[in-house]
């Protein structure tokens, strides 16, 4: 091994460099005022999470296993999996591998930062030793398969479905500059290395592709140019990166911590909401995955497309996009990176101000208590006054005292308002409730919608109070035999209400019920990828007629199983999916129990 | 004035020549849906928050028409946009929507 530049120098690095320093120092300044823009207690939490040890630890496993191995892209579909990971992996492993080579064989050079990317130019039979054939080996090892995945990505802009993907997102002039240049920095490298291969040395593809060349070529007059040209290539992607959607890679190894650190959203446009909106790199599944994406006139209204519109801050389209989503939260759980579509749009709905605030100084419900377990049926089992009568009569017959909150209707749990973006309003229902339910007396608030059940657990202080779904209260009953009913032979599929299953990921409960009161099928898409109903009280601005499709396609997934019946757990889906399904009825899981329950008692 | 123990109460008629009915004209730009109310009046009937604040959607729709900018006002400071009144009505109006648009243009803005 011996070098072959004097110096260590050559001005082809130069655009190399230029780059590497650029996206350096912007990624800096952005990380500092990310952390900056963070509420005070926000931050001082962050900064703490960075010298505990437990999350020290686990930042590192989560960055290596989400930014380099994708390991939740491999399980949406091993073929868009292994292309992610075999560009970042790859990648990874040609910077530590070359930085090893420096060390090994001249550790004076490992200060200059762009010697080890480009050692096989500066240097002359490296591969000379066992030692120096081994790192040889397994550089032009990491390199196929970098363009492996890169001859994939290729395959991919043009037959996307091989990938699991029916749509994809259509590039900006600066994302297409971004993505040719990276694809050309490997082929480059490769054409460069095997320039010089007789030189430096070489492996299982340079020294071949060598050989090859020297038959037709005279390679020394190719070696400089194909080096220039790599150069340009990685200084091209690395001025480029921050405005395109490469920003992704720095801003998710931020979001990484901070998220576990626990940091939220707190601001629509400042510190983690940037930090989401930057580290999303616009891989399209959640377009496939949104309900609303079943029109073609909502495609632009997905949560990629949001990302894309706060980055530019074109604020008519953020408006049009947040007003417009049913913040079933499906975005979010099929997103690699985790990004949190339907909180940044609340974010953004809570900017918004009006010109009349709500004032609800008339509104004093009365307490409706005595027993132990309180009941809240909320407005929308009002509007289903079925699902109210059969869980009454499910906990008469299992013994169950219990006293109604809201008889004759009560007001509304908050969470409208919450999802809405008026805070305060919502915040002033809240405190109504919560003294009410504080001064009944009761040690169990039971609801029977899961919109009011996730508001009540997460956002209501009622120490001492156990907060319980009626699915998962009846399914205790059935578990400890206060309730008795036999299995039948009609045949269920449950649907998973978004508010329940992702909202609070309750999702065996209601199928144990079902499993015991007769045959359980499962839809296509079903749990965390179950499809919203299209009633959701998340939208503003989506119209009647515009939902209709979103049900008619929910409901189809559902009645595609050939099921007797469609199960749901929230009093919305019912009436929405009750409203389009002629052929199959549509029930709320307490009114199976009831029927079980008065079949069972008959036939006693 | 001799006191007799009642008085007349001001008219209530509306002089629809002379109403300013720029702030409905744009809740009709920001919810079209406005103008195929039938004021059925289900959604007054299902409200959540009527019993106590007097709030109908049917009433804010007309009140606009009119110019009773002090009634709506009163009105939908009540709503707690829970989306009864969005799942009753027989025309498929998106009431919240409508709700937040008139909240949103003042009787400033309307001018
Ligand atoms: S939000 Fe998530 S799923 Fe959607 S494009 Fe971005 S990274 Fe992909
Ligand atoms: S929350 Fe649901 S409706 Fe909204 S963008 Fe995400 S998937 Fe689509
Ligand atoms: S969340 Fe919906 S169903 Fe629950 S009480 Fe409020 S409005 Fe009613
Ligand atoms: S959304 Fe407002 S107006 Fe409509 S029923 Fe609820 S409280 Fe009444
Ligand atoms: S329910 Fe609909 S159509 Fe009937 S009065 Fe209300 S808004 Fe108008």
């Amino acid at each position: 091994m011996t070098e072959r530049i004097p110096g260590a120098f050559h001005p082809f690095v130069i655009p190399f460099l230029a780059g590497m320093l650029f996206v350096l120092g912007y990624c800096l300044v952005g990380m500092v005022r990310v952390t900056l823009e963070l509420p005070r207690e926000d931050r001082r939490r962050f900064l703490l999470s960075l010298i505990t040890p437990r999350t020290l630890w686990k930042n590192i496993k989560d960055i290596f296993l989400n930014c380099l191995i994708h390991v939740n892209l491999w399980k949406r579909n091993k073929n868009l999996g292994f292309m992610h990971s075999s560009i970042a992996f790859g990648w990874f492993m040609i910077i530590l591998l070359g930085h090893i080579e420096v060390a090994l064989f001249l550790p004076h050079r490992i200060r200059f930062f762009y010697y080890p990317i480009f050692f096989n130019f500066f240097v002359a039979e490296a591969d000379a030793t066992i030692k120096g054939s081994v790192m040889m080996f397994l550089m032009d090892f990491f390199l196929l398969i970098i363009l492996i995945g890169i001859a994939m990505a290729m395959v991919k802009r043009i037959r996307s479905r091989w990938f699991g993907m029916r749509r994809t997102t259509r590039l900006s002039l600066l994302d297409s500059i971004g993505l040719y240049s990276l694809w050309a920095i490997f082929p480059l490298r490769l054409l460069a290395e095997s320039f010089t291969a007789h030189i430096s040395g070489g492996s299982f593809l340079t020294i071949p592709m060598n050989w090859l060349f020297h038959q037709f070529l005279t390679t020394e007059y190719h070696i400089l140019p194909t080096w220039w040209a790599y150069s340009i290539a990685l200084g091209v992607f690395m001025c480029v990166l921050p405005f395109t959607r490469y920003m992704h890679i720095p801003a998710e190894m931020l979001l990484i911590p901070m998220r576990n650190a626990g940091i939220r959203v707190r601001h629509p446009r400042k510190g983690f909401a940037k930090l989401e909106y930057y580290s999303c790199p616009g891989c399209g599944v959640c377009i496939d995955a949104c309900p609303m994406s079943v029109k073609k006139e909502n495609l632009k209204d997905c949560t990629v497309y949001l990302n894309r519109q706060l980055r530019r801050g074109n604020e008519r389209r953020i408006a049009e996009i947040s007003d417009k989503c049913l913040l079933c939260g499906k975005c979010t759980a099929v997103c690699q990176v985790g990004v949190e579509g339907p909180e940044l749009r609340v974010a953004q709905r809570e900017r918004r101000r009006y010109a009349i605030d709500p004032d609800y100084s008339t509104v004093r419900p009365e307490v409706k208590g005595g027993s132990k377990v309180l009941y809240f049926a909320g407005c929308m089992t009002h509007l289903t006054p079925s699902v109210k009568s059969a869980l009454s009569s499910v906990l008469e017959t299992a013994g169950v005292e219990f006293s109604t909150m809201d008889p004759d209707g009560g007001i509304c749990c908050g969470r409208p308002l919450m999802m809405a973006g008026r805070k305060e309003a919502a915040d002033a229902l809240i405190e109504k409730n919560r003294e009410l339910i504080l001064g009944s007396g009761c040690d169990t608030l039971l609801l029977s919608c899961p919109i009011c059940y996730r508001v009540f657990r997460d956002s209501y202080d009622l120490p001492g109070i156990r907060v319980v779904h009626h699915s998962v209260y009846m399914d205790e009953l059935l578990r400890e035999g206060r309730l008795k009913i036999n299995r039948g032979y009609e045949c269920y599929v449950y649907h998973d209400p978004c508010e329940l299953g992702r909202g609070c990921g309750i999702y065996d409960q209601p199928r144990h019920l079902l499993a015991s009161a007769g045959e359980l099928v499962e839809a296509k898409k079903n749990r965390a990828e179950s499809i919203c109903c299209g009633g959701s009280l998340g939208s503003l601005s989506l119209s009647f007629e515009k939902r209709r499709d979103i049900t008619l396609a929910s409901l189809r997934n559902l009645t595609d199983t050939e099921a007797d019946a469609v199960v749901t757990a929230c009093p919305l889906c019912k009436s929405t999916y009750g409203r389009y399904s002629d052929d199959t009825p549509v029930m709320d899981i307490a009114e199976v129990m009831q029927h079980k329950i008065l079949l069972y008692e008959n036939h006693e | 004035m001799i006191p007799f123990g009642f008085s007349l109460s001001p008219s209530s008629v509306t002089d629809l020549d002379k109403v300013d009915t720029r702030r409905y004209r744009e809740l009709l730009r920001l919810e079209p849906g406005a103008a195929t109310c039938i004021g059925c009046g289900s959604c007054s009937a299902t409200c959540t928050s009527s019993a106590w604040t007097g709030m109908s959607v049917r009433k804010v729709i007309l009140g606009l028409q009119r110019g009773r900018d002090v009634e709506v006002d009163a009105m939908l400071r009540g709503c707690m946009l829970c989306g009864k009144c969005t799942m009753v009505c027989p025309r498929g109006i998106n009431t919240r929507n409508l709700i937040l648009a008139a909240m949103r243009i003042s009787k400033e803005d309307g001018k």
